[in-house]
């Protein structure tokens, strides 16, 4: 375990800790100039997420989704690929869940659910594998299919539902049969009715998947290979291609895990979208603020999702926008990428204890 | 001003690093008008000196005196404003700029707050280009001249910007052996303008022929200061590698014994369609060193490509001990008995990112014991690294330490440790002593001649006639893609080579 010490070290730690920070100072000086108070902004909202079980337990909702989909990114990123597409995955994953869980009858509980589940992971790795492989075999840029495919997967959604999941009358599909459902009863009793579900339980579990295969298997260490340099790899004697399209895959299955617990554990239907969600855009924003990091992602999922579900409360507390939190957010990762100002801010500090660069 | 105070003086200069010290307690005093030599192995804590006096580093002791008056250089921009310009070794440039746009970049002269004025720069350039006998045409763009020019437009942006002191680091060692003597020659010119020159260098060659004076640093401490008309090379390697060293490689003739590695007209097209490999045919025995003359750009790196699985060939055969390798995938060739030392180490040798330990089984993870049912054995991969890194002498603080931090000297050390531990039936060598020190040298040079005597087939690929004629057995010249010629290393000589390495087919010796 020396290793996961090592990556959240003082110095890995402050530069978003500290990114974090400037953000949250950016908008307040935002909220400023538009005549708000940030001080009341900011202990609205986060009284809302911590005041009552309630608010808690959907904080933790909205939490759930993003780890998926930065898991996904960051996944990718490790081997080299940016995945821009989780949201086209998360979208497929939705949809598959959505289908078995509709479609498919007479299975018992836990298996349901279970194979909505794998169904839903399975649609978000192969359309991410698509991507994958079209890179592998034709050196086509990840980011441009991925892009295309997203839109892709929004409009085939859209099809699937509307002609063969529809609820008569609505613009969504019909209920998940009550078998495919991984909503936790007692649990959300416990929180006041908040959507809890067992997605988010996997979610944590596929962190720390995330982590052992990458940096403890085989198979992760030739991921990590190929997405340093792909020459040396070759030169190892890996198949760099069959990596790019596992890499995808495995990216693109978070993604859709992501979307089949939405369904599964918290709406129950899938709506029929005007717009994408978001949830796998926001994703890239998370593993960059958690530094592509597993637990790094849970940690920045965490704040995006408190973020994003507090602001809701915020604009009750102190009038503010909700808006607002999305320029903190965007702030906090233009700090992170500009990792430069922040060591400026840090400087004082780095003045005593010198980085190793160059022997 | 008093003539004897030295331009720059380093009074006692140490600087740490978690887990060595870069720099020990270093001094060293540059006099106007002088080419001061500093001479030390890869690692040895030059870099490390010349980025404190650049401003790019802070000491964490001692000081530094411009002009007898102590300064503190916290940026290079600080040291430019004293009068110190660094020509790098990986030059700084805007490749579609022109040279003006390069040397005016970051000071860029303005009319009316907004207006580029290059004219008034031109100019400037020009006469500064004169004076020091640089022949750069200002207008023209860097990514149309050659190397050596490039070179030239960084040691005038140090010059424009008004340096009186140049520090030069390692600037032949991407220069052809024509630029080099026109470098000397403008580095001559400089000190007779005036100039102060700190030269970074491992080359003694070099510092015979130039330099005054010559400090030589080793593991990070000043072991001597020496004019350079007092001394000879021998002493000077001796004091950089602490033990004397030869240039000469002591072997034993040669015992080959069956034919390891067979290829037989192999034909290989790039891209263009242009065979790079044309009806190419050779032969490594066991117990012997083959070497592949030839001029860059000749087939060699396509050979290595071919013969490793890296490219697949038109036509031809390849076979390793009566067994056809043609275009199998370099793993099957690994795995059949072949190691290669790569020839550009950061590209193919190491993944830089990775850690020593992980680097050191970058070909074998994937078997036991590295490998236990699908996971990692981090202990077994641990072990086997500090075995190599110890028994192979490589300079990391740790075996976690990233391969980029370490000199390439020690990287290179730590892929020839990898490949060799592998055991192979054929050693593929490509530029094995490219870019390092003396001392990594006959390292090197004393571990191909080893694996030779233990009888391994080892082919030998080096732009260095020098180098092939010390460590082969036996010769084959290529030229265009073919073998031209194949001759004994006791029996040839530099004029003869070269004559074959232009393409003329005067085989000479058992062609």
């Amino acid at each position: 375990m020396s290793k996961v010490f090592k990556i959240f070290s003082l110095n890995s730690l402050l530069v978003p800790l500290v990114a974090i920070v400037l953000g949250l100072i950016v908008g307040a000086i935002i909220m400023l100039i538009g005549g708000y108070n940030p001080l009341l902004a900011y202990s609205s909202l986060f009284s809302t997420v911590f005041g009552n079980v309630y608010d808690f337990g959907e904080a933790v909702r909205e939490i759930t989704p993003l780890i998926m989909t930065g898991l996904a990114v960051a996944f990718a990123f490790r081997a080299g690929l940016f995945n821009i597409g989780a949201e086209g995955q998360y979208i497929m994953g939705m949809t598959a869940a959505s289908a078995v869980g509709i479609k498919l009858t007479g299975l018992p509980i836990v298996v349901h659910a279970l194979v909505a589940i794998i169904a839903g992971g399975l649609a978000g790795g192969i359309w991410a594998g698509i991507t994958g492989y079209l890179k592998a075999k034709r050196g086509v840029n990840e980011v441009i299919i991925s892009i295309m495919l997203n839109w892709t997967a929004l409009y085939f959604s859209n099809y699937i539902v509307r002609s063969f999941l529809l609820q008569k009358g609505q613009q969504r599909s019909e209920e998940i049969k009550d078998t495919a459902s991984i909503s936790i009863g007692w649990l959300s009793t416990a929180f006041d009715n908040a959507r809890m579900h067992w997605g988010t339980i996997i979610a944590i579990l596929a962190a720390v998947f995330f982590f052992i295969y990458m940096w403890k298997s085989k198979q992760g260490y030739e991921l990590r290979a190929v997405g340093h340099n792909g020459d040396a790899a070759k030169y190892a004697g890996m198949n760099v291609k069959k990596n790019i399209v596992k890499a995808m895959f495995i990216s693109g299955v978070f993604a859709g895990l992501g979307g089949a617990f939405q369904v599964l554990g918290v709406f129950h239907y899938q709506a029929i979208f005007t717009g994408s969600p978001g949830i796998g855009f926001d994703g890239i924003a998370v593993a960059l603020i958690g530094m592509n990091h597993p637990f790094g992602i849970l940690l920045s999922a965490s704040l995006f999702g408190v973020l994003t579900y507090g602001s809701a409360g915020m604009s009750f507390g102190a009038g503010v926008p909700p808006e607002i939190i999305r320029i903190v957010i965007g702030s906090i990762i233009f700090f992170i990428a500009a990792q430069g100002i922040v060591r400026w801010v840090l400087k004082p500090l780095y003045l005593k204890r010198k980085k190793e660069k160059v022997l | 001003m008093d003539a004897a105070t030295p331009v720059v003086e380093l009074k006692q200069i140490t600087k740490r690093f978690p887990g060595i010290v870069a720099n020990d307690s270093i001094s060293l005093k540059l006099h106007k008008g002088e080419i001061h030599a500093l001479l030390g192995e890869n690692g040895a804590g030059k870099s490390t000196l010349m980025n404190i006096v650049f401003g790019l580093y802070q000491p964490d002791e001692g000081g530094i005196e411009v002009n007898g008056e102590p300064v503190m250089i916290d940026s290079p921009n600080k040291a430019i404003e004293l009068g110190i310009g660094m020509v790098h070794q990986h030059f700084k440039l805007v490749q579609p700029f022109t040279v003006t746009e390069n040397i005016v970049l970051g000071m860029e002269p303005k009319k009316m707050g907004v207006h580029l004025d290059y004219k008034t720069s031109v100019a400037k350039i020009k006469k500064l280009s004169d004076q020091y006998g640089l022949k750069v045409n200002p207008n023209a763009k860097i990514q149309d001249i050659s190397v050596g020019m490039q070179q030239r437009v960084e040691i005038l942006k140090t010059l424009y910007r008004g340096a009186d002191i140049l520090i030069f680091d390692e600037p032949t060692a991407v220069l052809t052996p024509q630029e080099i003597s026109e470098l000397m020659g403008i580095m001559k010119r400089l000190v007779e303008e005036g100039k102060s020159i700190i030269l970074i260098t491992h080359k003694l060659k070099e510092i015979m022929q130039i330099s005054d004076t010559v400090t030589i640093i080793r593991r990070g401490k000043v072991i001597d200061t020496l004019k350079t008309a007092e001394t000879n090379p021998n002493e000077l390697a001796e004091k950089m590698v602490g033990r004397s060293v030869s240039f000469k490689v002591d072997k034993k003739p040669a015992t080959p014994k069956e034919t390891v590695l067979e290829v037989r007209n192999l034909t290989l097209k790039n891209k263009d369609g242009i065979a790079v490999l044309n009806g190419l045919n050779l032969n490594v025995r066991a117990g012997e060193i083959l070497g592949i003359a030839g001029v860059d750009g000749n087939g060699q790196s396509e050979l290595i490509e071919a013969l490793t699985g890296l490219s697949h060939v038109d036509n031809g055969i390849i076979e390793l001990k009566g067994k056809d390798i043609t275009n199998k995938n370099p793993r099957h060739i690994t795995e059949s008995g072949v190691s290669h030392i790569p020839e550009d180490r950061h590209k193919h040798g190491l993944v830089l990112d990775f850690s020593m330990s992980e680097n050191m089984v970058l070909e074998t993870y994937y078997q036991s014991p590295y490998n236990k049912g699908g996971f990692l054995n981090k202990s077994a991969i641990d072990k086997q690294a500090s075995r190599l890194i110890e028994h192979f002498d490589v300079r990391t603080p740790s075996i976690e330490t990233k391969a980029r931090s370490l000199s390439g000297g020690n990287q290179q050390k730590a892929i020839i440790a990898r490949e060799i531990d592998k055991n192979p039936d054929l050693l593929i060598a490509a530029q094995p002593t490219r870019g390092l020190d003396v001392g990594a040298i006959e390292f090197v040079q004393k571990q191909l001649v080893a694996q030779r005597d233990q009888g391994k087939a080892v082919l030998l690929i080096s732009f260095e006639l020098d180098e092939i004629i010390n460590v082969s057995d036996r010769i084959a010249v290529i030229y265009e893609g073919q073998i031209v010629g194949e001759v004994l290393p006791e029996q040839t000589n530099d004029q003869e080579l070269g004559l074959m390495m232009a393409g003329s087919k005067i085989a000479g010796g058992t062609a």
